[in-house]
């Protein structure tokens, strides 16, 4: 059985008052009312559902940046507050979520979501309140127009630039025969388009390209065609159970012979669940692995800090970008001295940061981080324990030019 | 793109097969209960997710994936049974409503108490070393568990055709599902009866899960999705016909595998338009009893 | 007997009181997004009901009526720009259509094949906005359906500000409680009690039962499609998932919750089920067990809905 690495994690109300009364108990009593009330960041996750696991790390590492922020003296002793919702993984509940944040709450900062759909509904609403938010989920969309607005960020890699790099690592090193199995919505398509621009060059042959529709449970139906089609590289540009499923049954169909599965995101969290077995010799892109603090001194403070929380557990992907996000924001009010809209988002815009896996900035024309990416391979032996899952075998650099270009995403460059 | 050829086509069939196997299964638990208690149980998926978790603490246990085999599906008739004992046996007779909503109101508890004891992540679920890897069936290689698969749904079937045809009980079953007044002036005792035949059902569907365990794994949410599908299996054959879910259940099977041939991304849908066109043709479906429900 | 004298002589008078309770109403609510949520799936529900609950039809592809309102209306503001009050009115009318058509080719079965039927076909409706995302927005949904500002008679009011948008959503929803209440004491209402009591007899006395049931449908999806159209300007977007059928199993868990057959049952429901989420959710992320806990004791111990349980006096 896998280990479960996730303490469980419990939203009561009480905490949540109780977090924001000693927020305005602990601050010191010269500095005017106004300042007293706390840095509120709204951050709806997929508390429940099929991506729970990977929300509720993305919830313990947000909080790890608002303590981090508050045990730092907050922003001239203005305490931050992380209040945590369940999206259920809908962008109509996201929506109503936003809404109450925004509204009730009153919130300076958004951060959240794990799907491109929710993500696009916060964003719809926080936009048109003039609230930041900064996403921390996969999507070329977010940062074009007409859904990028002023006060969009995006923490989280697109798509384009995931598939790319993956790409360009693979189509180099496994051959040039692809077949493309997809999830059919816009995730997929997305990635397959990024493997597509970076294979271009390369000169790939597309043998197949077939979409499943998402959430398929058994995909014993394409097996037997892709294994007929005998390609060098089989792109698996789905996400979670799904991809945990078509990985394992590409094994079953015993595909692993004469083909290499190659995997765009290839999460943390679906490894442990799926078993080395199944993940054996699968190759994928990731924007954080928590081994990469071999080399990479922000990693090893950041994992430090975590498993000093977390009864020495590490961090997942996803839940690091949690943890990046929030405290993007934070860094940008205290750059700014203040959390009006305006201000934070001219402090955030071309911000310089290394918060956990090396050099970041978040581009001026569309607010997309500008970070590296790592290529792993899934380990099936010589493990050192439970959390020792992958091998990183290269690392793709923050470069601008893998991100889709200003005028392709319709800014004004 | 490459043209079909026999061999793959033949392939085709072969993983229709095996998906409608498992189908099959859950359809015909669901028709059993519904033939028997009117009872539409949304809860079907559940028992199906439990299937596979028992099968994971029986696997934990003995180390053997044949005891996990016949304590599973043990295990999730015993909650079955224990939950028409106390929550839907006060419900009979009381229209199809009530049971429909007190079933997904029991669904989201099952799944809920799943997620608290085994994690919202889901857990590998490997395939037994015997039945592991692929196997050349003459027209391409095919995973042997997958056929085992199909073996253990024709077994089963066997068996339940036996019991309901051969047995006593099985006569009393299928005379209560007739004309349970009848039935109970003949001085049986129905309410066992009830609790044999909810038992029963959620048990193959409990060993459906299993099977399905080391295909994909076990997740608290695989029982939602496959539960619209079986559904669409148990109308199509005609509610409360168990012919009706075998022949259902192995033309979905085939539909959603020669579906993946032409447009995989329409698989889903294609199993809920042909529904749409069995029902408007044929409103009872392949072997209901017109009028049943109305 | 004296409460079902009270009952009695405040019937003509049931769609002003359930007025005036939606005009007070989110006083009493945590925040504003969630009351005018509880108003539009009250809408839907009522929508639902009066299929279900007046003429005993159970439907489960009512998400094709909302969400076939709901796209009717953000495509028309989204992709042709135009004022929110046309918005409403496609919305309206692309949910009678809808169920004009799944009603045309359902009404000929019964039960549950009915269900099946319209579920099914709700399920293809799906498929097709799933499959057209220049339209729709495809599985990322619709998004911008951004309706700032109203102006009304030379009055401008913001609805981005919560309790305007509360009381803009309300005054069509007040309007549609009217209109119910309306059909539901013309002839047709009569009608339709007739067929829900005794089909062979109301047909001896001459109603056209498949008549009754398709204009039935249609009224109802007129309800539900306004009530997606509110639902696309309140929140801004239209999500696939509207259409998806859990959608449609919500309706029926409302009506069922609140009390099938009664005039503000629905709302009642929806109240229920989604402050129980909001409150539970924010406690535990387990919220889940609680809300199937609660359905399973609604059937067991209040079989005719919270409302309907209410109005009798008495739980079974």
């Amino acid at each position: 059985m896998a280990e479960s690495f996730t303490p469980p994690i419990r939203l009561t109300r009480r905490h949540l008052l109780g977090a924001s009364l000693t927020g305005i108990v602990l601050s010191r009593p010269a500095i005017p009312r106004a300042q007293e009330s706390p840095i509120r960041i709204g951050f709806p996750v997929p508390l429940t559902g099929p991506y729970a696991t990977e929300a509720q790390d993305q919830v313990r590492c947000a909080q790890l940046a608002v303590d981090e922020f508050n045990a730092s003296g907050g922003l001239n002793g203005r305490r931050a507050e992380l209040l945590a919702r369940d999206d259920k993984l809908n962008p109509g509940e996201a929506a109503t979520r936003t809404l109450e944040l925004i509204e009730k709450d009153k919130v300076d900062f958004i951060v959240g979501s794990l799907s491109a759909s929710v993500q696009l509904a916060v964003n719809n609403v926080a936009r048109q309140r003039n609230v930041i938010y900064n996403s921390i989920s996969q999507s070329d969309q977010i940062d074009a127009l007409p859904d990028w607005s002023r006060t969009t960020f995006h923490e989280a890699m697109t798509p384009h630039m995931t598939a790319g790099a993956v790409g360009r690592y693979a189509f180099g090193k496994y051959g040039k025969r692809v077949v493309f199995l997809s999830a059919d919505y816009a995730y997929g398509a997305e990635m397959v388009a990024g493997f597509k621009a970076a294979g271009a060059p390369l000169g790939i042959e597309v043998l197949a390209e077939l979409k499943h529709p998402l959430g398929t449970t058994d995909f014993s139906t394409l097996m037997p065609r892709i294994a007929a089609l005998k390609p060098d590289i089989l792109c698996l540009c789905n996400f979670g159970r799904d991809q945990q499923i078509a990985v394992k049954q590409a094994t079953d169909f015993g595909l692993k012979r004469t083909t290499r599965i190659v995997i765009p995101v290839i999460l943390y969290t679906a490894r442990l669940a799926a078993g080395p077995q199944a993940y054996e010799g699968v190759v994928g892109g990731t924007s954080y692995y928590w081994g990469i603090e071999s080399s990479v001194p922000s990693a090893k403070a950041f994992n430090d800090r975590y498993r000093h929380a977390y009864d020495g557990k590490v961090p997942s992907d996803y839940g690091a970008l949690g943890y990046a996000g929030v405290r993007a924001v934070l860094a940008g009010a205290a750059r700014a001295g203040t959390t009006a809209t305006d201000k934070v988002v001219a402090a955030l815009e071309g911000m310089k940061y290394d918060f956990y896996k090396g050099a970041e900035t978040y581009r001026a024309c569309d607010h997309q981080a500008v970070q590296s990416l790592f290529i792993v391979e899934s380990k099936s032996k010589d493990m050192s324990g439970p959390a020792d899952v992958f091998s990183v075998l290269a690392t793709d650099p923050a470069n601008e030019a893998s991100l889709l270009s200003c005028s392709a995403e319709g800014h004004a460059s | 793109m490459s043209g079909v050829s026999p061999d793959l086509l033949a392939l085709q069939v072969f993983a229709g097969l095996a998906l409608g196997a498992v189908y099959v299964l859950l359809a015909t638990g669901m028709s059993l209960i519904f033939g028997m208690l009117t009872v539409v149980n949304f809860a079907h998926g559940a028992f199906y997710m439990l299937g596979a978790y028992l099968g994971l603490l029986a696997l934990d246990a003995t180390g053997n994936f044949w005891a996990a085999l016949v304590l599973a599906p043990l295990g999730a008739a015993a909650i079955g049974m224990v939950a028409e004992r106390t929550l839907i046996r006060r419900l009979y007779g009381r229209g199809i409503d009530y049971p429909l909503l007190l079933t997904f109101g029991l669904a989201y508890i099952l799944v809920e108490l799943v997620r608290i004891a085994f994690g919202t992540q889901g857990l590998p679920f490997d395939t037994p070393d015997a039945l592991a890897g692929a196997v050349d069936i003459g027209v391409g290689y095919f995973p042997l568990y997958r056929l085992f698969v199909i073996a253990v749904t024709i077994l089963v079937l066997g068996a339940l055709w036996l019991f309901l045809e051969r047995t006593p009980y099985g006569l009393i079953i299928r005379a209560g599902a007739r004309d349970p007044e009848i039935v109970r002036v003949l001085g049986i005792d129905v309410a066992r009866v009830w609790l044999v035949v909810f038992g029963l059902g959620t048990g193959i569907a409990g060993l459906a899960g299993l099977l399905a365990a080391p295909l994909q794994g076990a997740s608290p949410e695989m029982g939602n999705s496959i539960l619209a599908e079986a559904f669409v299996v148990t109308v199509v054959g005609g509610m409360g016909s168990l012919l009706g879910a075998v022949a259902a259940g192995l033309l979905v099977g085939l539909v959603v595998s020669m579906t993946a041939l032409v447009a995989p991304e329409m698989e889903q849908v294609a199993i809920f338009a042909l529904m749409a066109l069995v029902l408007l043709v044929r409103p009872q479906g392949f072997f209901g009893r017109a009028g049943l429900m109305s | 007997m004296r409460r079902d004298a009270w009952i009695a002589r405040l019937t003509p008078h049931r769609a002003a009181l359930a007025s005036l309770f939606l005009l007070v109403f989110p006083l009493f609510m945590p925040f504003k997004a969630i009351a005018v949520n509880i108003l539009i799936q009250g809408l839907f529900a009522l929508g639902f009901n009066l299929l279900y609950g007046y003429l005993g039809l159970l439907s489960f592809g009512h998400a094709a009526l909302l969400g076939g309102g709901a796209y009717a209306c953000g495509i028309v503001i989204v992709r042709f720009g135009m004022p929110w009050w046309i918005g409403i009115a496609s919305g309206t009318l692309a949910g009678m259509l809808v169920a004009a058509a799944i009603g045309a080719l359902a009404i000929r079965t019964r039960g549950i094949y009915f269900a099946m039927v319209t579920l099914a076909l709700a399920q293809c409706l799906y498929f097709v906005a799933y499959q057209a995302v220049d339209w729709t927005g495809g599985e990322n949904g619709l998004r911008g359906v951004n309706v700032a500002g109203i102006s009304l008679l030379g009055v401008h009011l913001d609805i981005v500000r919560p309790l305007v948008r509360y009381y803009f959503v309300a005054a069509f929803v007040i309007a549609a409680l009217f209109v119910l209440s309306r059909i539901l004491a013309s002839p047709f209402g009569a009608a339709m009690e007739a067929i829900r009591e005794n089909e062979t007899r109301a047909r001896a006395c001459g109603y056209d039962i498949a008549a009754s049931r398709w204009l039935a449908f249609v009224l109802s999806g007129g309800f539900c499609g306004l009530a997606g159209a509110l639902q696309a300007i309140h929140l801004g977007i239209v999500p696939v998932e509207t259409l998806y059928y859990t959608t449609s199993g919500l309706a029926v868990m409302m009506t069922l919750l609140g009390g099938m057959g009664t005039f503000f049952g629905p709302f009642i429901g929806a109240g229920v089920f989604l402050l129980l989420e909001e409150v539970v959710s924010l406690w535990t992320v387990h919220w889940q067990l609680l809300v199937g806990a609660v359905f399973v004791a609604c059937v067991l111990f209040f079989p005719r809905g919270l409302w309907g349980t209410l109005l009798a006096g008495h739980a079974r």
